[in-house]
């Protein structure tokens, strides 16, 4: 029975694929020498390797909630920084601190800013079960919202309706440094002992993190921009690099459906290495066989993929 | 029910609007109105964050909670500012309507709202920048430390690229002949070899993962499975 | 770790310096940059190669075309990206090209307003507003900005910053799209700026312009990968601006050498302000290890 749906499941993967990828392969064979020229047809050809990059990893990732969800075992390895959220926040109660939440400075169209707010339902969760006070400046008014009923539900969650304050969820300013300012004197005045950075971060994230460091709280960061990751991780206790910062609020939920995601991502993920792999042997042997097929295999899988 | 099963549509038909205006030329158009629509909104959203600061920091004066001075001086600043450039005052009159007070230019630099930008928000922006560079250093003393051997060359790493960012790279190696044998000696190629290709190496593998999460998170949401955003009542 | 309190002698007392209050270190950073500027160090500079490519990419456009300016950053950055800006504002009129200016940052604007001001009026007084530069302001977008100027460009800028429209200005009445330029540079300090240029303008239109780039420091590694086939040059942080300045001062040589020197003077601070970050990395280290337990932990 089991390898019946298998096959069934298999073949309604190949169905859905083919259908999925069609429209991409008729429009790059309609379009054959136009690929380069500026008018388009309906379908971008000059964008088909990227939709079928798209589709692969999709359904991959659909693939490995379906598994998840039917029982497949999930591994996902240890995150020491999400690990370490239960512990910054019994700190700051111990010490009757508050814990600072800072989302990025991005607005909700920012991806990381969305993830940053679904993490601080987490966090929200966790400091309302330990009644550790909670503060969330914000930069931008719609983040302001969407935290403040995140935090509510959070408290709902927790069975403490009562000590949700909406007063500690505050837009400061839209201006990059003036909420820097703004958000580092109060980390100054109240001494968070947790202080946790989780969204879309530029030049300010140096500055939340020495401050941080200065009064001796406990940090977490967490963002997708790689130019300010040298310094969260050079400044704070943990720090979620790029992916793991998009897992955390999969890894946080522990449900299967969304641990089986991140699974799914890790497939794309080596789809990426092993076409890097291919076109590292092609180019090196094209290296030393100019003119010959290899180069003529590297130049086709530089256009296919490069565009 | 209609409380999340709204937002969540929502989602699912715009972030499948955004991902088909991509790939197909004639729904271009329509991932731009999606984006002007988020754009009014966060219009009227800027309305209700004003508010909240209005109140918030009114609360902390009232209170005298510490730092209500910083509140005084945030709500001074705010509606001055507002109202300068609301009502236009000070404005540098039109040269072809000069009899028209609105027709005047509210942010030209003779103008009272331009005299603030250069003389307060400029230096004030300037100065926060400028704390990067003590903090650098205290993060550096701090957590440079040669505690393992990938600390070892990330030191190394470190002292290659700043001297080389200064006339101290061409001092001390700049006389080795750039065609000469040695050149790879110089700390302007190494640095140049180490930002090319082991940085950019790096930050590309970084970047890959990074594309991955997003796509991942963006498909949990756009099929309703991460649903942590919305509130659960 | 030993607690450096129990440690004696010189051991100890580097041991000791590794708690030092960082408020010294504060001290010593702000003279070892204050120092630099009293004392006017400077230093020779020796351009390198993407500065080179930059000067190269300018200098390559024919004279009398138009080029595009981004002015993508706000006054944070401008001590880092002000310098570069202004050569290249004073490179592109030494060369009578038609200037366009707009930007993607909201302060952006006030930054290319000053430019025009402090650079271009009083080196290039012959330069006049509508027919051989052009300010078009800010637009709100982000890269939604950069694709529609790629098909209409007055679409996206119906009137300049001064409400004029398009059309009645004789630089841009017959201006249909990006295409129009022949180099598009985007002095950037991050989102949006270079990046996006090169994907969206660069992407939608491969041949039709050259892009250029000025960026801080920090976002550098970001733009790496599009130079130099989407990005024909890129000028990094105040060495990229010195570099360049050198190169422009000694083609064109400015009526006043200090509106354009300001990427030099900012080396000698930043040459005294590296040797004191690698000396306090090698006293921390130091610290650290007169720190260690002689002959097994106690």
């Amino acid at each position: 029975m089991q390898r019946t749906t298998s096959a069934r499941g298999i073949t309604a993967l190949v169905a859905i694929s083919a259908a999925l990828l069609a429209p991409c392969t008729v429009a790059m064979a309609q379009a054959g020498d136009a690929v380069a020229a500026p008018e388009h047809g309906w379908f971008r050809t000059d964008r088909g390797a990227l939709y079928a990059t798209l589709v692969v990893v999709g359904i991959a990732i659909v693939v490995a909630i379906v598994r998840a969800r039917a029982g497949h075992p999930v591994k996902i390895r240890r995150m020491p920084a999400l690990e370490a959220v239960d512990e910054a926040i019994g700190r700051a109660t111990e010490m009757g601190r508050p814990v600072f939440f800072i989302p990025g400075i991005q607005d909700m169209t920012d991806i990381q800013t969305v993830a940053g707010v679904t993490i601080l339902g987490r966090v929200a969760r966790t400091a309302a079960e330990y009644d550790a006070k909670l503060e969330v400046p914000t930069s931008r008014s719609i983040v302001m919202s969407a935290a403040r009923d995140i935090v509510q539900a959070a408290h709902f969650e927790a069975g403490r309706p009562d000590t949700f304050d909406a007063g500690r969820i505050n837009y400061i300013t839209d201006e990059q440094f003036g909420y820097v300012a703004a958000v580092t004197g109060s980390m100054m005045r109240e001494k968070p002992a947790a202080c946790f950075y989780m969204g879309a971060f530029y030049a300010e994230s140096l500055l939340f993190a020495e401050n941080g460091n200065s009064i001796g709280a406990i940090q977490i960061a967490g963002t997708a921009e790689p130019s300010q990751l040298p310094f969260f991780v050079a400044a704070c206790d943990y720090t979620l690099i790029g992916e793991e910062f998009f897992a955390a609020s999969a890894y946080l939920s522990g449900e299967r459906v969304q641990l089986g995601s991140i699974q799914g991502q890790d497939i794309g993920k080596i789809l990426a290495v092993g076409l890097i792999a291919i076109g590292v042997v092609l180019g090196t042997i094209a290296a030393f066989d100019p003119g010959g097929s290899t180069e003529t295999a590297f130049d086709n899988l530089k256009s296919l993929i490069g565009g | 029910m209609m409380q999340r099963t709204i937002p969540i549509a929502i989602l699912c038909l715009s972030g499948a609007i955004m991902v088909a205006a991509y790939f197909i030329s004639s729904a271009q158009s329509w991932g731009e109105t999606v984006t002007t629509w988020f754009n009014i909104l966060a219009a009227v959203a800027f309305v209700l964050g004003a508010g909240n600061l209005i109140a918030m920091n009114l609360e902390k004066i009232s209170s005298q909670r510490a730092g209500w001075g910083y509140a005084a001086i945030t709500l001074v600043s705010f509606a001055f500012m507002l109202v300068v450039g609301l009502f236009k005052i000070g404005a540098v009159p039109n040269d072809k309507h000069p009899d028209i007070h609105f027709a005047g230019s509210y942010d030209s630099a003779a103008s009272p709202f331009g005299w603030m930008y250069d003389f307060v928000m400029s230096p004030l922006t300037a100065t926060m920048f400028a704390l990067l560079a003590f903090y650098v250093a205290s993060a550096a003393f701090r957590a440079f430390r040669a505690k393992n051997t990938e600390s070892i060359l990330l030191l190394g790493t470190a002292f290659i690229v700043l001297l080389a960012q200064t006339a101290a790279g061409m001092f001390l190696t700049g006389w080795i002949p750039e065609e000469s044998a040695f050149a790879f000696l110089r700390l302007d190629k190494i640095k140049a070899g180490i930002i090319e290709h082991v940085q950019t190496a790096g930050m590309r593998a970084i970047m890959i993962g990074i594309a991955l999460g997003i796509a991942a998170m963006s498909l949990r949401l756009i099929l309703g499975i991460d649903r942590s955003y919305l509130s659960k009542n | 770790m030993t607690n450096p309190q129990y440690i004696g002698g010189i051991r100890g007392f580097f041991a000791r310096l590794g708690g030092i209050d960082r408020r010294w270190i504060f001290l010593a950073m702000g003279l070892s940059i204050a120092i630099p500027i009293l004392l006017k160090l400077r230093f020779p500079e020796y351009p390198g190669p993407m500065a080179k490519a930059t000067f190269a990419a300018v200098e390559s456009v024919p004279e009398g075309s138009t080029v595009l300016l981004s002015f993508d950053y706000d006054p944070a950055s401008a001590a880092e990206l002000q310098p570069m800006a202004n050569a290249l504002v004073h490179h592109c009129a030494s060369r009578n090209l038609k200037i366009v200016f707009m930007a993607l940052w909201p302060l952006g604007k006030q930054q290319a307003d000053r430019t025009i001001e402090t650079v271009l009026k009083p080196l290039h007084p012959g330069y006049s507003e509508g027919t051989d530069y052009v300010q078009l302001g800010f637009q709100a977008g982000n890269e939604g900005v950069i694709k529609v100027m790629a098909t209409n460009l007055s679409k996206q800028f119906p009137n300049d910053a001064n409400g004029k429209p398009l059309g009645d200005i004789p630089l841009l009445k017959n201006a249909k799209d990006l295409g129009e330029f022949k180099l598009v540079a985007s002095i950037s300090a991050g989102y949006p700026g270079a990046k996006e240029w090169v994907q969206y303008g660069n992407g939608a239109m491969p041949d039709a312009f050259e892009v250029v780039s000025g960026s801080t420091g920090v976002q550098v590694g970001q733009l790496l990968p599009y130079y130099p086939k989407q990005m024909e040059g890129l000028l990094v942080a105040v060495k990229g601006a010195a570099e360049y300045e050198m190169l422009v001062e000694g083609k064109y040589p400015a009526a006043n050498p200090e509106l354009l020197g300001q990427g030099r003077v900012r080396m000698g601070p930043q040459l005294v302000a590296h040797l004191l970050m690698i000396a306090l990395i090698v006293l921390g280290n130091i610290a650290m290890i007169a720190g260690r337990p002689r002959g097994g932990a106690r």
